[in-house]
């Protein structure tokens, strides 16, 4: 059953299920946190619209900066401006930035401890058409191995929008991952958000659930999924949604693991370095359970529609759902 | 900027010297680190540190100052030094360099020294945070702003595109308060520029890129004083000054000479050059009796 306190839309699961982009909540995040915030600055690599910067950028004519077709620039220039009091987003897609800059974002961002805001658009495979170039499934990987940067990873619009007024407001380099298409809107203006505490959005009626599955992004959409259809075969699932990759909720994940005994990680990027991977680091030293990861193995996105891009890779509701039963299996 | 007097000029220039000392005993106790371009560009920070800058040893984060952001990060003896002698810190910290737990690390990183602009190191990365400072500095006090930006380059890093992508940004937006200096003495790693990668037209290259160019002799106190004054009085443009300059200059078995890009005196024997025990006696010997004649070839 959804969980209470996650104050999650109760028409998730219906057909007219509101959706909307994840990338448009940064949209109208970044708005708000400009208006907030005179050192709200805005920088983009001739992405303005596709990243949903404009409506900041046609509110904000002086705060916004168009840097062209130049990644590398736009990193460097956001730590300039964030080196003068400048709180700036910086906005591509995130093949190209983290994907393109990694070095500048390292360097003249966190080793410069410069508190810029880097925005991926267009992450996972869910871009669908556009093919393999433009579906970054590698950059949760590159992003939280760099010290001292925040990795964010919202499921829905609504709590893209409250990630990025959050992230307006710390002190240290963040990156956030947005995906393109749009998603069903899980939570709700009502639904708490705090950067690095992950929250149930699914438990069992009876309190005791058989497995643990930890998700991000709009992915998460698809546990749910996948949880309610367990709970028709009497197999009891915790869904944690995990908006902050780094820091990472360890206590609330140690505490849900100790409960279900074994895990199933979600993520639209790869299985090598992302997700999965940051919660083994965890439970391998704490309490090692059997981990089941549903992710991209070691390959390249291509062309084609989102959901059939999803079962081709295995990361829709009944690769989930087969991961669970396996995972179940092995704790025996 | 106070008047350059004569006798001010000599003051610079002895203070120069001093800080080619403080360079040569730098890298001999840190047995590795960049010989060539400290030296080269010895003359060109100490008329920033000791002329040029608005700043406050005392009050490094003084808001008002100007800023300086050294680019190539390698040649940071020369940035160390001439910080030492301004006050910055005490000079008994150059001993240091490059030992661990240093304030002065091998290239410039603000966590151990506060005081520093920016980290650097990788090439090609300082020009983009200098336009992003003089964005942000002509967002707060519009196109009057009498705070400069000043970037120290490398001519070996306009090899990287980075360094054009931050070029074409400024010319777009016209920042007067930008003003780039090149240290053109010909050389990197590998070799001579314009065999590694041909530069030249170098002054053409930037004035294609919509900024106001002067080119100098790099060790002409009042060549450098004076392109830095009509930079500041640049309006509509950044400017970038293509400083001429000898590598190695003050020792003269170094200078011109690419191999002594990335080796201190003391380290290695080398064809031609006095033996590894005697290098730094020698170039140290030449230093003080300079007594503040590294003077310009076109004085």
């Amino acid at each position: 059953m959804l969980s209470p306190e996650a104050k999650l839309n109760t028409k998730l699961f219906d057909k007219d299920c509101e959706q909307a982009p994840i990338r448009k909540g940064f949209g109208e995040g970044l708005l708000a946190a400009g208006e907030e915030d005179v050192n709200v600055v805005g920088l983009c690599a001739d992405l303005t619209e596709s990243t949903q910067m404009h409506f900041f950028a046609q509110k904000f004519p002086e705060r916004f900066v168009q840097v062209g077709v130049a990644e590398q620039n736009l990193a460097g220039v956001a730590s300039g401006m964030a080196a003068m009091g400048k709180i700036p987003f910086i906005s591509s897609y995130a093949m190209f930035s983290p994907g393109r800059n990694w070095e500048q974002i390292r360097t003249t961002i966190c080793y410069n401890d410069r508190p810029v805001k880097i925005v991926g658009s267009h992450a996972g495979v869910s871009v669908g058409p556009d093919g393999g170039t433009h579906q970054a499934i590698e950059d949760i990987a590159i992003t939280r191995v760099i010290p001292r940067m925040v990795v964010l990873s919202p499921c829905d619009a609504i709590e893209a929008k409250k990630a990025t007024i959050a992230a307006a407001k710390t002190d240290t380099p963040v990156y956030l991952r947005l995906a393109r298409e749009k998603t069903p809107v899980i939570t709700t203006k009502d639904s708490p958000f705090e950067i690095g505490k992950a929250q149930i959005f699914w438990q069992p009626p009876n309190g005791k659930p058989d497995v643990l599955i930890i998700a991000t992004g709009a992915l998460v959409y698809k546990a749910l999924l996948a949880a309610q259809n367990l709970e028709k075969e009497k197999i009891g699932a915790t869904v944690l949604n995990i908006h902050t990759i780094k820091p990472l909720d360890e206590k609330q994940i140690i505490k849900l693991t100790k409960e279900a005994g074994a895990i199933v990680t979600i993520e639209e990027h790869q299985i090598a370095g992302g997700l999965g991977s940051a919660v083994s680091e965890v439970l391998s030293q704490n309490f090692p359970v059997p981990i089941e990861f549903i992710g991209v193995r070691d390959q390249f996105g291509q062309s084609g529609k989102m959901e059939e891009l999803l079962e081709h890779y295995g990361m829709n509701e009944k690769s989930i759902f087969d991961a669970v039963k396996k995972v179940i299996q092995r704790k025996k | 900027m106070e008047v350059l007097t004569d006798k001010k000029i000599q003051q610079l220039q002895e203070q120069a010297n001093k800080i080619r000392i403080s360079i040569i005993e730098m890298l001999v106790e840190a047995g590795s680190g960049h010989s060539a371009g400290p030296l080269g560009m010895a003359d060109i920070f100490t008329a920033l540190y000791f002329h040029i800058l608005k700043h406050d040893p005392k009050k490094p984060d003084w808001p008002e100052r100007d800023r300086l952001v050294l680019s190539n990060g390698h040649i940071c003896p020369v940035l160390y030094a001439a910080m030492a002698h301004a006050g910055y810190f005490g000079m008994e910290e150059l001993k240091t360099l490059r030992k661990f737990g240093t304030k002065l690390q091998g290239h410039p990183h603000r966590d151990f020294l506060p005081s520093l602009e920016t980290s650097s190191g990788p090439l090609g990365a300082g020009l983009s945070q200098a336009v992003g400072m003089a964005l942000a500095d002509r967002i707060d006090n519009g196109v009057s702003s009498g705070r400069q930006i000043y970037c120290l380059m490398s001519d070996g890093e306009h090899d990287a595109g980075n360094t054009w992508e931050a070029a074409m940004l400024a010319g777009k937006n016209k920042l007067q308060n930008l003003t780039a200096i090149v240290d053109r003495n010909n050389i990197q790693i590998d070799g001579y520029t314009e065999d590694v990668m041909p530069l030249e037209p170098i002054v053409d290259k930037w004035k294609a890129f919509n900024w106001h160019t002067q080119e100098i002799d790099g060790h002409n106190f009042n060549a450098i004083i004076e392109a830095v004054g009509q930079a500041q009085a640049t309006h509509e443009k950044p400017s970038v000054i293509i400083a001429h300059t000898i590598p190695g200059k003050g020792v003269s078995y170094m200078e011109r000479d690419y191999k002594w890009h990335g080796v201190p005196p003391g380290v290695q024997d080398m064809p031609d050059e006095p033996p590894k025990t005697k290098q730094a006696k020698i170039a140290l010997n030449e230093l003080r009796t300079l007594g503040g004649k590294i003077i310009s070839e076109h004085q």
